[in-house]
């Protein structure tokens, strides 16, 4: 099984998908497309019924992977299936509800059986952290911990602690693509990388190669979610080469920076 | 652990974009709480604007048609407009002042929290956006336009299922995308912490009340107080200052809708499990894979799949005991407290009333029971008409 840190060679490109939408065997397809299209790491979305972090495109993925049927045990079966042929690190984004009722201790132990070696939560915060980092440390699964443009004080703290890599929050609101970037992405990383060695990916917000360009020049990475879940929910079951094309050129996008 | 815990129960599970937020929040309310000027505001407020103390009525009626204990109503149907959520709304929306916040944002179920909220934010010169889920805008028009009325935006939420929820979710993700001028107010005892004491603090003055009321009336402390549940802010103000009373029986009324063994209904504690959402570890109603139940009740304050942290403490150390309530037992309730004692309540506050009236006659005429009527029900008039096959809107 490889590790986060396997992933930050070269410029990172990070890719997001819904476990599940639209169906278990388009995820199957996408995450063996995304990782041979250049997808240095990839998170895979649990769906939840009330991601409160996300904006609609995610949310109505999380919906519609529900409605297909999908579930925290059939998506862990799911990645089971494929973790031979995979390469490089994966994660799961959920959360937090969706372990705890699970069982925490269960919870990472099927997420290693499965070869996800780490889990990003977004609605448990640094305060919170020890609600899963005991099991976390057991199972050897890594807590990956997100920084927000308003951290401001809090980012020395959360760094210093910090595993895996540090998901930098490129903006106020939630997942979705945007724009505009108007964080200082300069100044917040500089603050993290003070803290902590290990790699800083920047997430929310980006869908351009412009963009991802733009980020790969502070951090080490560009996470991206919305846009790919978006061309899923445009394509259905035939998204699979057009995922594959746009994470080509997004990776070309990071290392061009 | 974490701050702001009540048992195991609390803390806050938000998403770092607002961790600051809450300290800030927390920082401000520690500091006002205790400040004289603050609340020398509040209360002239609370006793001028919102029309405190609020009447603790004798239902002689009531009582001798049911022919047990005495039941008195605590009429936070009285206040200005209509119900108890006021008193949480001029607290909140003036510590967002002395903040320096301009703008506030709120959910709402059944319309009363929007509407004291843009009440509130109408009276302190506040920007106010309220959100709403989409059905509970339809069975609630009249209360979408009267907070349009007060000057606020209100947004119909159109995500998941549509209701209480969704608002909550709704507010939350708009927090997260406005943070420096403005604050959420919360409109029940739960969500990260410090809501759910910011939320009890203000709500306790029902229970204040209720003691230094019925001392005057009956030179002691009731045996009961009973309160309708949703997220719980009526029922922890109502029960606040007689927790370390032990004799006062505390009872929480749920809404079971259709009943506790038909998936539509929404009572947390008789079918809810442990589990952490909206900022909070509490119990909710959910499936075995911790996906948030679409729960149902005839009254749209108290469809919601949780319940606030404090109650789910005061559960498990049995201080208070918590019953369901069916639609058609509330809808009767509400019926016949506007028969009996020509108060019209709200159907929130019905399901009170309809477990006042299975309990009142299973004790002696001796005993003491107060019933808090959370709200008024003219909002409700047509829903019930509709539930009676009258096919009256409004």
């Amino acid at each position: 099984m490889s590790r986060i840190k396997d992933a930050f060679n070269n410029k990172a490109f990070i890719a997001f998908v819904t476990g599940g939408d639209p169906d278990l065997e388009t995820t199957k397809k996408l995450i063996l497309e995304m990782q041979d299209k250049g997808a240095d790491l990839i998170e895979v979305g649990i769906p939840f019924s009330d991601p409160v972090a996300e904006g609609p495109v995610i949310q109505e993925a999380d919906l519609r992977a529900l409605n297909a049927g999908c579930t925290t045990d059939k998506l862990f079966d799911t990645l089971k299936e494929i973790k031979d042929q995979i390469k490089i690190p994966l994660v799961f984004m959920t959360y937090i509800n969706v372990i705890y009722v699970y069982g925490k201790e269960k919870f990472m132990d099927r997420c290693n059986e499965c070869g996800i070696c780490g889990i990003i939560v977004p609605d448990c915060p640094f305060e919170e952290k020890n609600e899963l980092q005991p099991e976390c440390t057991k199972a050897g699964i890594e807590l990956v911990s997100l920084i927000a443009p308003t951290s401001n004080d809090r980012i020395k703290k959360i760094a210093k602690e910090a595993e895996g890599f540090v998901y930098c929050v490129s903006s106020l609101g939630v997942t979705g693509v945007r724009e505009n970037i108007t964080t200082d992405l300069g100044a917040m990383v500089k603050l993290v990388k003070e803290n902590t060695d290990i790699p800083c990916a920047i997430g929310f917000g980006i869908s351009k190669p412009e963009q991802a360009q733009n980020v790969c020049k502070y951090a080490d990475g560009a996470i991206v979610g919305s846009a790919i879940v978006k061309i899923v929910a445009q394509h259905g079951k035939d998204c699979v080469p057009y995922v594959g094309e746009y994470v080509k050129s997004m990776k070309e996008a990071c290392l061009r920076a | 652990m974490s701050k702001g815990r009540f048992g195991n129960y609390g803390g806050q599970y938000i998403p770092e974009t607002l961790m600051n937020a809450v300290y800030e929040l927390e920082e401000a309310y520690n500091k006002y709480k205790n400040d004289p000027e603050f609340v020398a505001e509040l209360n002239d407020l609370l006793n001028n604007y919102a029309g405190r103390p609020s009447l603790l009525y004798y239902a002689e009626k009531m009582t001798k048609d049911l022919g047990g204990a005495k039941i008195y109503l605590k009429r936070e149907d009285l206040n200005h407009t209509g119900s108890h959520k006021i008193n949480n709304v001029l607290g909140q929306v003036l510590l967002a002042k002395k903040m320096g916040k301009t703008r506030v944002i709120a959910e709402t179920g059944a319309g009363q929290h929007g509407v004291a909220t843009a009440t509130a934010a109408a009276l302190m010169d506040m920007e106010c956006e309220i959100f709403m889920g989409k059905e509970d805008c339809d069975r609630q028009a009249l209360n979408v336009f009267r907070m349009e009325l007060l000057g606020a935006k209100v947004h119909a939420v159109t995500s998941g299922t549509m209701t209480l929820k969704d608002a909550v979710n709704e507010t939350m993700r708009e927090w997260t995308n406005r943070i420096s001028d403005t604050h959420y107010v919360l409109g029940s005892v739960m969500g990260p912490h410090p809501f759910p004491t910011i939320v009890r603090d203000f709500q306790a003055v029902i229970s204040k009340e209720i003691k230094e009321q019925i001392l005057e009336a009956e030179g002691r402390l009731p045996d009961a107080v009973i309160a309708c549940v949703g997220g719980g802010s009526n029922a922890i103000g109502a029960f606040y200052n007689f927790i370390e009373d032990k004799e006062v029986e505390l009872i929480g009324c749920e809404a079971a809708g259709l009943g506790v063994d038909n998936p539509k209904n929404a009572a947390t504690i008789a079918n809810g499990t442990e589990g952490i959402f909206h900022g909070m570890k509490s119990i909710f109603c959910q499936d075995e894979f911790g996906q948030i139940a679409p729960v149902y009740s005839i009254s749209a304050g108290l469809d919601y799949p949780g319940i606030g942290p404090e109650h789910a403490m005061l559960n498990d150390t049995k201080r208070a005991r918590y019953v369901p309530i069916t639609d058609v037992e509330a809808v009767e309730a509400f019926e016949y407290l506007s028969r009996t004692e020509g108060i019209i309540p709200a159907i929130e506050s019905s399901h009170a009333v309809a477990y006042a009236m299975k309990y009142a006659k299973t004790l002696d005429k001796d005993k003491i029971v107060v019933v808090n009527i959370s709200g008024r029900g003219d909002k409700d008039v047509a829903a019930i008409a509709r539930y009676r096959g009258v096919q009256i809107y409004e």
